[in-house]
Protein backbone atom coordinates (compact mmCIF):
# COMPACT_ATOMS: atom_id res chain seq x y z
CA UNK A 1 0.00 0.00 0.00
CA UNK A 2 2.85 2.41 0.46
CA UNK A 3 5.09 3.60 -2.33
CA UNK A 4 8.63 3.71 -0.97
CA UNK A 5 10.32 5.33 -3.93
CA UNK A 6 7.53 6.25 -6.26
CA UNK A 7 4.21 7.90 -5.53
CA UNK A 8 0.97 6.05 -4.94
CA UNK A 9 -2.45 7.63 -5.02
CA UNK A 10 -5.43 5.79 -3.54
CA UNK A 11 -8.94 6.68 -4.72
CA UNK A 12 -11.03 6.44 -1.55
CA UNK A 13 -14.66 5.56 -2.32
CA UNK A 14 -16.90 8.61 -1.70
CA UNK A 15 -13.85 10.44 -0.31
CA UNK A 16 -10.43 11.96 -0.92
CA UNK A 17 -7.36 10.79 -2.79
CA UNK A 18 -4.67 9.54 -0.44
CA UNK A 19 -1.19 10.44 -1.63
CA UNK A 20 1.78 8.46 -0.38
CA UNK A 21 5.36 8.98 -1.42
CA UNK A 22 7.48 11.91 -2.52
CA UNK A 23 4.92 13.88 -4.51
CA UNK A 24 5.41 17.63 -4.77
CA UNK A 25 2.09 19.36 -4.61
CA UNK A 26 2.41 22.71 -6.38
CA UNK A 27 0.08 25.62 -7.02
CA UNK A 28 -0.71 26.71 -10.58
CA UNK A 29 2.04 29.30 -10.32
CA UNK A 30 4.58 26.74 -9.21
CA UNK A 31 4.75 27.30 -5.45
CA UNK A 32 5.09 24.18 -3.32
CA UNK A 33 2.21 23.41 -0.94
CA UNK A 34 3.52 22.59 2.53
CA UNK A 35 2.91 18.97 3.52
CA UNK A 36 2.61 18.31 7.24
CA UNK A 37 2.72 14.51 7.08
CA UNK A 38 4.05 11.72 4.87
CA UNK A 39 0.57 10.65 3.71
CA UNK A 40 -1.93 13.36 2.79
CA UNK A 41 -5.56 13.28 1.68
CA UNK A 42 -6.47 15.56 -1.23
CA UNK A 43 -10.05 16.82 -1.34
CA UNK A 44 -11.98 15.79 -4.42
CA UNK A 45 -15.47 16.75 -3.28
CA UNK A 46 -14.74 20.46 -3.43
CA UNK A 47 -16.14 21.10 0.04
CA UNK A 48 -13.07 21.15 2.25
CA UNK A 49 -12.20 24.29 4.19
CA UNK A 50 -8.50 23.38 4.13
CA UNK A 51 -8.02 22.70 0.42
CA UNK A 52 -6.15 21.13 -1.18
CA UNK A 53 -6.48 18.77 1.80
CA UNK A 54 -9.57 16.85 2.89
CA UNK A 55 -11.25 17.82 6.17
CA UNK A 56 -13.95 15.15 6.21
CA UNK A 57 -16.64 17.43 4.73
CA UNK A 58 -17.28 14.91 1.94
CA UNK A 59 -19.09 12.80 4.55
CA UNK A 60 -21.78 15.42 5.08
CA UNK A 61 -22.22 17.02 1.64
CA UNK A 62 -23.52 14.00 -0.22
CA UNK A 63 -20.38 13.47 -2.29
CA UNK A 64 -20.20 10.12 -4.03
CA UNK A 65 -17.76 8.58 -6.44
CA UNK A 66 -19.67 6.19 -8.61
CA UNK A 67 -16.57 4.63 -9.95
CA UNK A 68 -16.85 2.46 -12.97
CA UNK A 69 -13.09 2.54 -12.81
CA UNK A 70 -11.20 0.63 -15.46
CA UNK A 71 -8.32 -1.16 -13.85
CA UNK A 72 -5.27 -2.55 -15.55
CA UNK A 73 -4.34 -6.10 -14.61
CA UNK A 74 -1.05 -5.13 -13.02
CA UNK A 75 -0.99 -4.24 -9.34
CA UNK A 76 1.53 -1.97 -7.71
CA UNK A 77 4.18 -2.86 -5.16
CA UNK A 78 4.88 -6.31 -6.57
CA UNK B 1 -15.16 22.85 40.67
CA UNK B 2 -14.15 26.49 40.26
CA UNK B 3 -11.76 27.58 37.56
CA UNK B 4 -9.29 28.56 40.27
CA UNK B 5 -9.18 24.94 41.38
CA UNK B 6 -8.51 23.83 37.81
CA UNK B 7 -5.34 25.83 37.45
CA UNK B 8 -3.62 24.63 40.60
CA UNK B 9 -0.15 23.45 39.62
CA UNK B 10 1.46 20.62 41.48
CA UNK B 11 5.19 20.93 42.13
CA UNK B 12 7.49 19.35 39.54
CA UNK B 13 5.64 16.09 39.04
CA UNK B 14 7.17 13.10 37.33
CA UNK B 15 5.57 11.30 34.45
CA UNK B 16 3.59 8.94 36.66
CA UNK B 17 -0.08 9.05 37.50
CA UNK B 18 -0.55 10.85 40.82
CA UNK B 19 -2.21 8.42 43.24
CA UNK B 20 -5.95 9.19 42.92
CA UNK B 21 -8.34 9.45 45.86
CA UNK B 22 -10.51 6.37 46.44
CA UNK B 23 -14.16 6.44 45.35
CA UNK B 24 -15.56 3.45 47.24
CA UNK B 25 -14.62 0.32 49.19
CA UNK B 26 -12.85 -1.48 46.33
CA UNK B 27 -10.65 1.43 45.23
CA UNK B 28 -10.02 2.25 48.89
CA UNK B 29 -8.65 -1.22 49.54
CA UNK B 30 -6.76 -1.48 46.24
CA UNK B 31 -5.10 1.94 46.33
CA UNK B 32 -4.28 1.51 50.01
CA UNK B 33 -2.63 -1.84 49.33
CA UNK B 34 -0.73 -0.60 46.27
CA UNK B 35 0.67 2.36 48.17
CA UNK B 36 1.55 0.36 51.28
CA UNK B 37 4.45 -1.54 49.73
CA UNK B 38 5.48 -3.96 47.03
CA UNK B 39 3.63 -7.14 46.12
CA UNK B 40 4.43 -10.14 48.23
CA UNK B 41 3.60 -8.31 51.43
CA UNK B 42 -0.08 -8.16 50.48
CA UNK B 43 -2.49 -9.26 47.79
CA UNK B 44 -5.26 -7.38 46.05
CA UNK B 45 -8.87 -8.52 46.58
CA UNK B 46 -10.92 -10.39 44.02
CA UNK B 47 -13.92 -8.83 42.31
CA UNK B 48 -15.34 -11.98 40.78
CA UNK B 49 -18.83 -11.15 42.02
CA UNK B 50 -19.33 -7.93 40.06
CA UNK B 51 -22.65 -7.87 38.27
CA UNK B 52 -22.14 -7.03 34.59
CA UNK B 53 -25.76 -5.96 34.26
CA UNK B 54 -25.33 -3.09 36.72
CA UNK B 55 -24.31 0.24 35.17
CA UNK B 56 -20.55 -0.26 35.19
CA UNK B 57 -19.99 2.75 32.91
CA UNK B 58 -21.19 4.98 35.74
CA UNK B 59 -19.64 2.99 38.60
CA UNK B 60 -17.05 5.33 40.13
CA UNK B 61 -15.43 2.67 42.31
CA UNK B 62 -15.09 0.08 39.53
CA UNK B 63 -13.90 2.50 36.85
CA UNK B 64 -11.29 4.16 39.06
CA UNK B 65 -9.94 0.81 40.26
CA UNK B 66 -9.71 -0.51 36.71
CA UNK B 67 -8.12 2.71 35.48
CA UNK B 68 -5.38 2.45 38.13
CA UNK B 69 -4.70 -1.25 37.50
CA UNK B 70 -4.35 -0.55 33.77
CA UNK B 71 -2.09 2.41 34.52
CA UNK B 72 0.44 -0.06 35.94
CA UNK B 73 1.04 -1.00 32.27
CA UNK B 74 1.50 2.61 31.10
CA UNK B 75 3.45 5.10 33.21
CA UNK B 76 2.84 3.61 36.65
CA UNK B 77 1.47 5.38 39.72
CA UNK B 78 3.29 7.71 42.06
CA UNK B 79 4.41 5.92 45.23
CA UNK B 80 3.46 2.50 43.83
CA UNK B 81 6.07 -0.23 43.27
CA UNK B 82 6.42 -1.08 39.56
CA UNK B 83 6.52 -4.77 40.47
CA UNK B 84 2.74 -4.65 40.95
CA UNK B 85 2.35 -4.63 37.15
CA UNK B 86 2.67 -8.41 36.87
CA UNK B 87 1.60 -9.40 40.35
CA UNK B 88 -0.86 -12.29 40.01
CA UNK B 89 -3.47 -10.74 42.29
CA UNK B 90 -3.30 -7.45 40.35
CA UNK B 91 -3.72 -9.29 37.04
CA UNK B 92 -6.58 -11.39 38.46
CA UNK B 93 -8.41 -8.33 39.74
CA UNK B 94 -7.88 -6.45 36.47
CA UNK B 95 -9.28 -9.42 34.60
CA UNK B 96 -12.34 -9.67 36.86
CA UNK B 97 -13.09 -6.00 36.26
CA UNK B 98 -12.33 -6.12 32.54
CA UNK B 99 -14.45 -9.24 32.02
CA UNK B 100 -17.41 -7.63 33.77
CA UNK B 101 -16.98 -4.35 31.89
CA UNK B 102 -16.65 -6.12 28.54
CA UNK B 103 -19.75 -8.25 29.25
CA UNK B 104 -21.63 -5.12 30.26
CA UNK B 105 -20.70 -3.35 27.02
CA UNK B 106 -21.46 -6.37 24.85
CA UNK B 107 -24.95 -6.33 26.33
CA UNK B 108 -25.36 -2.64 25.54
CA UNK B 109 -23.64 -2.02 22.20
CA UNK B 110 -25.68 -2.50 19.05
CA UNK B 111 -23.66 -3.88 16.19
CA UNK B 112 -25.09 -3.87 12.65
CA UNK B 113 -25.91 -7.29 11.29
CA UNK B 114 -23.90 -7.14 8.06
CA UNK B 115 -21.70 -9.24 5.88
CA UNK B 116 -18.38 -7.58 5.09
CA UNK B 117 -15.52 -9.58 3.65
CA UNK B 118 -13.38 -7.05 1.80
CA UNK B 119 -11.51 -4.08 3.25
CA UNK B 120 -13.75 -1.74 1.25
CA UNK B 121 -16.86 -3.41 2.70
CA UNK B 122 -15.54 -3.02 6.24
CA UNK B 123 -14.69 0.65 5.68
CA UNK B 124 -18.17 1.27 4.25
CA UNK B 125 -19.85 -0.34 7.27
CA UNK B 126 -17.70 1.64 9.69
CA UNK B 127 -18.32 4.94 7.89
CA UNK B 128 -22.03 4.10 8.04
CA UNK B 129 -21.95 3.42 11.78
CA UNK B 130 -20.09 6.64 12.50
CA UNK B 131 -22.11 8.93 10.25
CA UNK B 132 -23.46 11.73 12.44
CA UNK B 133 -26.41 10.37 14.35
CA UNK B 134 -27.62 13.79 15.43
CA UNK B 135 -26.91 12.58 18.96
CA UNK B 136 -25.39 14.67 21.73
CA UNK B 137 -22.33 16.56 20.55
CA UNK B 138 -19.91 18.31 22.88
CA UNK B 139 -18.07 19.70 19.85
CA UNK B 140 -21.21 21.37 18.49
CA UNK B 141 -21.90 22.79 21.94
CA UNK B 142 -18.37 24.18 22.15
CA UNK B 143 -18.63 25.66 18.65
CA UNK B 144 -21.88 27.46 19.41
CA UNK B 145 -22.21 28.41 23.01
CA UNK B 146 -19.80 27.01 25.58
CA UNK B 147 -18.42 29.55 28.03
CA UNK B 148 -14.69 29.66 28.68
CA UNK B 149 -15.26 27.79 31.97
CA UNK B 150 -17.23 25.06 30.17
CA UNK B 151 -14.58 24.78 27.45
CA UNK B 152 -11.95 24.31 30.16
CA UNK B 153 -14.03 21.53 31.70
CA UNK B 154 -14.30 19.78 28.33
CA UNK B 155 -10.50 19.91 28.03
CA UNK B 156 -10.14 18.53 31.56
CA UNK B 157 -12.23 15.49 30.56
CA UNK B 158 -10.22 15.06 27.37
CA UNK B 159 -6.89 15.33 29.18
CA UNK B 160 -7.35 11.93 30.82
CA UNK B 161 -6.86 10.21 27.46
CA UNK B 162 -5.21 12.89 25.35
CA UNK B 163 -2.11 13.10 27.57
CA UNK B 164 -1.40 9.51 26.55
CA UNK B 165 -2.96 9.90 23.13
CA UNK B 166 -2.42 6.91 20.81
CA UNK B 167 -0.81 4.70 23.47
CA UNK B 168 -3.74 2.25 23.94
CA UNK B 169 -3.84 1.54 20.20
CA UNK B 170 -0.10 1.03 20.00
CA UNK B 171 -0.56 -2.17 22.02
CA UNK B 172 -2.16 -3.60 18.85
CA UNK B 173 0.93 -3.33 16.65
CA UNK B 174 2.74 -6.55 17.66
CA UNK B 175 -0.56 -8.44 17.49
CA UNK B 176 -1.19 -7.52 13.84
CA UNK B 177 0.42 -8.66 10.61
CA UNK B 178 0.61 -7.58 6.99
CA UNK B 179 -1.56 -4.77 5.70
CA UNK B 180 -3.20 -4.09 9.07
CA UNK B 181 0.16 -3.81 10.84
CA UNK B 182 1.55 -1.43 8.22
CA UNK B 183 -1.58 0.70 8.55
CA UNK B 184 -1.32 0.78 12.34
CA UNK B 185 2.29 1.92 12.13
CA UNK B 186 1.44 4.56 9.52
CA UNK B 187 -1.30 6.05 11.72
CA UNK B 188 0.51 5.75 15.02
CA UNK B 189 3.71 7.30 13.63
CA UNK B 190 1.65 10.35 12.68
CA UNK B 191 0.04 10.40 16.16
CA UNK B 192 3.53 10.51 17.63
CA UNK B 193 4.49 13.43 15.38
CA UNK B 194 6.62 11.30 13.08
CA UNK B 195 9.14 11.18 15.93
CA UNK B 196 9.23 14.98 16.33
CA UNK B 197 8.53 15.68 20.00
CA UNK B 198 6.75 19.02 19.61
CA UNK B 199 4.44 17.54 16.96
CA UNK B 200 3.45 14.54 19.07
CA UNK B 201 -0.29 14.79 19.57
CA UNK B 202 -0.07 14.43 23.34
CA UNK B 203 2.42 17.33 23.34
CA UNK B 204 0.13 19.44 21.16
CA UNK B 205 -2.61 18.77 23.70
CA UNK B 206 -0.33 19.91 26.55
CA UNK B 207 0.20 23.15 24.64
CA UNK B 208 -3.58 23.61 24.45
CA UNK B 209 -3.91 22.96 28.19
CA UNK B 210 -1.23 25.54 28.98
CA UNK B 211 -2.89 28.07 26.69
CA UNK B 212 -6.03 27.67 28.81
CA UNK B 213 -4.04 27.92 32.06
CA UNK B 214 -4.73 24.27 32.85
CA UNK B 215 -2.35 21.75 34.41
CA UNK B 216 -0.53 19.78 31.68
CA UNK B 217 0.94 17.14 33.98
CA UNK B 218 0.12 13.52 33.21
CA UNK B 219 -3.02 12.46 35.05
CA UNK B 220 -3.45 15.87 36.70
CA UNK B 221 -7.24 15.74 36.48
CA UNK B 222 -8.06 12.09 37.07
CA UNK B 223 -9.60 12.96 40.46
CA UNK B 224 -11.82 15.57 38.80
CA UNK B 225 -13.47 13.41 36.15
CA UNK B 226 -16.46 11.10 36.63
CA UNK B 227 -16.66 7.36 35.90
CA UNK B 228 -17.95 7.79 32.35
CA UNK B 229 -14.87 9.80 31.38
CA UNK B 230 -12.64 7.12 32.89
CA UNK B 231 -14.71 4.47 31.05
CA UNK B 232 -13.81 5.94 27.65
CA UNK B 233 -10.19 5.27 28.58
CA UNK B 234 -10.58 1.96 30.39
CA UNK B 235 -12.34 0.48 27.38
CA UNK B 236 -9.48 1.49 25.07
CA UNK B 237 -6.95 -0.02 27.46
CA UNK B 238 -9.00 -3.18 27.86
CA UNK B 239 -9.23 -3.63 24.09
CA UNK B 240 -5.57 -2.74 23.61
CA UNK B 241 -4.09 -4.86 26.40
CA UNK B 242 -5.90 -8.08 25.47
CA UNK B 243 -4.63 -9.66 22.28
CA UNK B 244 -7.87 -11.55 21.80
CA UNK B 245 -9.57 -8.16 21.37
CA UNK B 246 -7.32 -6.97 18.52
CA UNK B 247 -10.45 -6.68 16.39
CA UNK B 248 -12.07 -4.39 18.95
CA UNK B 249 -9.08 -2.07 19.31
CA UNK B 250 -8.81 -1.59 15.54
CA UNK B 251 -12.56 -0.98 15.32
CA UNK B 252 -12.25 1.49 18.18
CA UNK B 253 -9.47 3.39 16.43
CA UNK B 254 -11.42 3.51 13.18
CA UNK B 255 -14.52 4.91 14.91
CA UNK B 256 -12.42 7.35 16.91
CA UNK B 257 -10.72 8.70 13.76
CA UNK B 258 -14.01 8.80 11.85
CA UNK B 259 -15.58 11.02 14.50
CA UNK B 260 -12.71 13.47 14.81
CA UNK B 261 -12.11 15.76 11.80
CA UNK B 262 -15.42 17.60 11.81
CA UNK B 263 -15.70 17.81 15.63
CA UNK B 264 -12.10 19.05 15.79
CA UNK B 265 -13.02 21.94 13.52
CA UNK B 266 -15.99 22.69 15.78
CA UNK B 267 -13.76 22.75 18.86
CA UNK B 268 -11.31 25.09 17.14
CA UNK B 269 -14.17 27.32 15.94
CA UNK B 270 -15.50 27.53 19.48
CA UNK B 271 -12.08 28.50 20.79
CA UNK B 272 -11.73 31.23 18.17
CA UNK B 273 -15.23 32.45 19.07
CA UNK B 274 -13.94 32.81 22.63
CA UNK B 275 -10.96 34.81 21.39
CA UNK B 276 -8.35 32.11 21.80
CA UNK B 277 -5.37 31.86 19.47
CA UNK B 278 -3.33 29.25 17.68
CA UNK B 279 -1.56 28.03 20.82
CA UNK B 280 -4.98 26.86 22.02
CA UNK B 281 -6.47 25.71 18.71
CA UNK B 282 -3.31 24.11 17.24
CA UNK B 283 -4.11 20.65 18.56
CA UNK B 284 -7.58 20.74 17.00
CA UNK B 285 -6.45 22.35 13.72
CA UNK B 286 -3.95 19.51 13.35
CA UNK B 287 -6.68 16.91 13.91
CA UNK B 288 -8.93 18.34 11.20
CA UNK B 289 -6.28 17.47 8.64
CA UNK B 290 -4.64 14.44 10.26
CA UNK B 291 -7.80 12.51 11.05
CA UNK B 292 -9.22 13.00 7.55
CA UNK B 293 -6.17 10.93 6.53
CA UNK B 294 -6.28 8.54 9.49
CA UNK B 295 -9.96 7.67 9.09
CA UNK B 296 -9.33 6.39 5.57
CA UNK B 297 -6.36 4.27 6.60
CA UNK B 298 -8.01 3.03 9.81
CA UNK B 299 -11.26 2.01 8.14
CA UNK B 300 -9.85 0.34 5.05
CA UNK B 301 -6.27 -0.79 5.66
CA UNK B 302 -6.31 -1.33 9.44
CA UNK B 303 -9.77 -2.66 10.32
CA UNK B 304 -10.50 -3.83 6.77
CA UNK B 305 -7.05 -5.37 6.38
CA UNK B 306 -7.50 -7.22 9.67
CA UNK B 307 -10.89 -8.62 8.65
CA UNK B 308 -9.50 -9.76 5.29
CA UNK B 309 -6.74 -11.61 7.17
CA UNK B 310 -8.97 -12.86 10.00
CA UNK B 311 -12.61 -12.80 8.84
CA UNK B 312 -13.91 -14.12 12.18
CA UNK B 313 -12.88 -10.81 13.81
CA UNK B 314 -15.51 -8.74 11.97
CA UNK B 315 -17.89 -8.91 14.95
CA UNK B 316 -15.21 -7.63 17.33
CA UNK B 317 -14.21 -4.83 14.95
CA UNK B 318 -17.80 -3.63 14.91
CA UNK B 319 -18.12 -4.11 18.68
CA UNK B 320 -15.05 -1.93 19.26
CA UNK B 321 -16.45 0.77 17.00
CA UNK B 322 -19.88 0.56 18.61
CA UNK B 323 -18.43 0.74 22.13
CA UNK B 324 -16.42 3.83 21.17
CA UNK B 325 -19.58 5.55 19.92
CA UNK B 326 -21.71 4.46 22.88
CA UNK B 327 -19.22 5.66 25.49
CA UNK B 328 -18.74 8.98 23.69
CA UNK B 329 -22.50 9.51 23.58
CA UNK B 330 -22.93 8.64 27.26
CA UNK B 331 -20.14 11.02 28.27
CA UNK B 332 -21.43 13.83 26.06
CA UNK B 333 -25.01 13.41 27.31
CA UNK B 334 -23.87 13.56 30.92
CA UNK B 335 -21.65 16.62 30.49
CA UNK B 336 -24.23 18.48 28.39
CA UNK B 337 -26.92 17.78 31.00
CA UNK B 338 -24.67 19.33 33.65
CA UNK B 339 -24.03 22.40 31.48
CA UNK B 340 -27.76 22.70 30.72
CA UNK B 341 -28.49 22.68 34.42
CA UNK B 342 -25.90 25.40 34.95
CA UNK B 343 -23.66 23.14 37.01
CA UNK B 344 -20.17 21.72 36.63
CA UNK B 345 -19.56 18.48 34.75
CA UNK B 346 -16.64 17.70 37.04
CA UNK B 347 -16.56 15.98 40.41
CA UNK B 348 -16.15 18.03 43.54
CA UNK B 349 -12.62 17.34 44.70
CA UNK B 350 -10.78 18.74 47.63
CA UNK B 351 -7.96 20.83 46.22
S1 LIG C 1 -12.89 14.87 -0.20
FE1 LIG C 1 -12.92 15.09 1.95
S2 LIG C 1 -13.55 17.12 2.21
FE2 LIG C 1 -13.55 16.93 0.06
FE1 LIG D 1 -4.20 12.39 17.28
FE1 LIG E 1 -5.71 10.42 14.45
Amino acid sequence: MSARDGVEMTLCPDGPILVRGAAHIVTSDGRTVARNRPTVALCRCGGSAIKPFCDGTHKVNGFTTSDGIEVSDTTVDD
Amino acid sequence: MSSATLSIQRPAAGSRLPLPAARGPLSEQVLGTLAAGGPGTAVLPSAAGIDPTSDLVADEDVQLTLFCLQELHYRGLEDVDDAWEWDVSAIALRRDLEDAFEAHLRGRVTVPDVVATTADDVARVLFGMTASSGGPSLARFVARKASLAQLREVLVHKSVYQLKEADPHTWAIPRLTGRAKAAAVEIQADEYGGGHLASMHSELFRRTLRALDLDDHYGAYVDAVPAVTLATSTFMSLAGLNRRLRGAITGHLAAFEMTSSIPSRQYADGMRRLGLGEDATGYFDEHVEADAVHEQIAGRDLAGGLVEAEPHLLGDVLFGAGACLLLDDLAAARHLAAFDAGTSSLREVAA
